[in-house]
């Protein structure tokens, strides 16, 4: 009993300190809308949610740690990468690499770039004409808190599973040690209850270091942006971006490795001759089917991963929208209630994590063993 | 909106990322592991695999032994059996010979007793024989004390020399 109790502090103490950025970023927020800033639209005092709740869980040009106060802001400047087309506009230069601390935490002007807060560029670079008017995005491939997130967690990656290999070369032929025993039964999970009876036991090797690299990629990205404090934090899989990329992985793997009897059976599957002649309905149908498969996996990890994000924000922004109608009373009233249901969300999120990398796993190999299958 | 589109640079950055990252660790990760776990599940399997083959090593050798014990045992029986078998015979044979043995010596004795008899019989004729002649020449002696007889007898005497 004293332990579950233990415990539960714990996860309460833990989950008051991971909302604290959240709480600070609460504080900019207003700081924000009460500041001179040129594109200065909505300037409400009252705390905006949705507001909170979208900038939470999307990309950023520094990495947002605390803030209190007007003017007291402690974020990690991340590298500004950008490309125009109008170097005029920019000193002469059409290449630019900067630190976005030289936005001054979105307030300021730099070279003739900003930070939009307009409806449609919100939170993104854009480029200035001389009067300030917003033109457009320039190529962008900033360093965001999103890439260098995923940085992270791929060094960690890589740095963790090399030691493992290490461990396992060393232990060959031995039982298995340390961190190798935590990651070995999850391999052989993937391996013989995802790729063979998905691919086949004939196949299946040559794809494992794919699943294997999506599988620990997902999982590590969803643990990360579960962990609320830097360096850890950002939303990684929750970025539509990052889960195309991972699906045009799995698209591309699947397309190069597509057997005959795969391209057959889009082109000429084996349907009555009127579904194909003179209107090949069945070879659209297919065709759109593949393209359908990396859609939905790139959909499926965004909103997942997106959504669990999003309601752990709306949780703790209870807290502030109560504030902010009944005064600090209520929302010091509603703040057990809030911690709870985001601890339970954040657990469920645990669970999410899981089962999304390893959904993600299963449909990449299922697609995999399609391409491969022999005509039966 | 900014939320569903899909950022180029990103996309940009998560290519490269996840392509090193993909390709690092099939290189220094994936498959050192794999293989260590193909290698120990192969050693694993094989050392079940040969320590099912020993026990089924041992089982044979345990009716190998028995097998070799029973035999033995039988030997053994065989083995009694003749020496029986040869004892009986080695008495047998003794037997035999002794009778053979008593019953050359009795015919000896026999022969020997025969022969005894034989000379003591010719003896008692010797004997006999001089009694008579001295009997004979005693009762002749008596018979030719007067000279009627004498000449009678030499005329017989005669007589036989004549017919000769």
């Amino acid at each position: 009993m004293l332990k579950l109790s233990k415990v539960i502090l714990l996860l309460f103490v833990f989950s008051l300190l991971g909302f604290s950025p959240l709480l600070a970023q609460h504080g900019q927020e207003e700081e924000h809308s009460t500041s001179n800033h040129a594109s200065e639209s909505q300037s409400t005092k009252e705390f905006n949610a949705g507001e909170y709740v979208l900038e939470h869980v999307s990309d950023s040009y520094d990495w947002h740690i605390t803030s209190w106060g007007r003017d007291h802001h402690i974020s990690f400047p991340l590298p500004v990468i950008l490309y125009s087309k109008h170097p005029e506009l920019h000193g002469g230069k059409k290449f630019h690499v900067f630190m976005s601390s030289k936005f001054h935490h979105q307030h300021d002007d730099y070279l003739g770039f900003r930070v939009s807060e307009s409806e449609e560029y919100d939170g993104k670079i854009v480029e200035l004409d001389v009067h300030g008017n917003e033109l457009g995005r320039p190529f962008d491939i900033s360093v965001t808190k999103t890439i260098a997130e995923a940085i992270i967690s791929v060094i960690l990656m890589i740095v963790v599973l090399i030691s493992i290999a290490k461990a396992a070369k060393r232990n060959t032929g031995k039982a298995p040690s340390g961190l190798q025993n935590l990651l070995e039964p999850i391999i052989i999970f993937i391996r013989d209850e995802v790729a063979k009876p998905a691919i086949g036991d004939k196949k299946y090797e040559k794809f494992m270091p794919y699943l294997l690299s999506v599988f620990f990629f997902i999982l590590l990205n969803n643990f990360v942006g579960l962990i609320p404090f830097p360096p850890f934090g950002a939303n990684v899989t929750g970025n539509i971006a990052v889960t195309m990329v991972l699906a045009l992985f799995t698209f591309g793997i699947t397309t190069i490795n597509g057997n005959k009897h795969y391209w057959k059976e889009i082109y000429n599957p084996d349907v009555p001759w009127w579904l194909k002649f003179p209107i090949p309905l069945m070879p659209i149908v297919e065709l759109s089917g593949v393209i359908t498969k990396p859609f939905v996996l790139m959909v499926r990890l965004f909103a997942n991963m997106m959504a669990g994000h999003m309601i752990v924000s709306v949780f703790v922004s209870l807290i502030f929208i109560f504030t902010s109608i009944m005064g600090p009373a209520a929302g010091f009233g509603i703040s057990p209630v809030s911690v709870a249901f985001s601890v339970f969300i954040v657990l469920l999120d645990v669970l999410v994590s899981f089962i999304q990398a390893y959904v993600f796993t299963l449909l990449s190999a299922l697609y995999f063993g399609m391409a491969t299958a022999e005509h039966h | 909106m900014g939320l569903v589109m899909p950022n180029p640079g990103t996309v940009i950055w998560m290519l490269i990322i996840f392509g090193i990252v993909v390709y690092v660790l099939k290189k220094f990760a994936w498959r050192p592991i794999l293989d260590a776990l193909k290698e120990r599940e192969t050693s694993i399997a094989n050392a079940l695999n040969s320590a099912e083959e020993a026990k089924r090593e041992v089982a044979g050798l345990k009716a190998d032994n028995e097998k070799v014990i029973a035999e033995a045992r039988k030997e053994r029986d065989v083995i009694l059996k003749e020496a029986k078998e040869i004892k009986a015979k080695i008495v047998a044979e003794a037997k035999g010979k002794a009778a053979e043995e008593a019953q050359k010596t009795i015919d000896q004795a026999r022969q020997q007793i025969n022969a005894e008899k034989t000379a003591a019989i010719n003896e008692i004729k010797k004997q006999v024989a001089e009694l008579s002649v001295v009997i004979a020449e005693k009762v002749i002696k008596k018979e030719l004390s007067n000279k009627g007889e004498q000449k009678k007898m030499v005329d017989g005497l005669v007589d036989d020399i004549k017919l000769n």
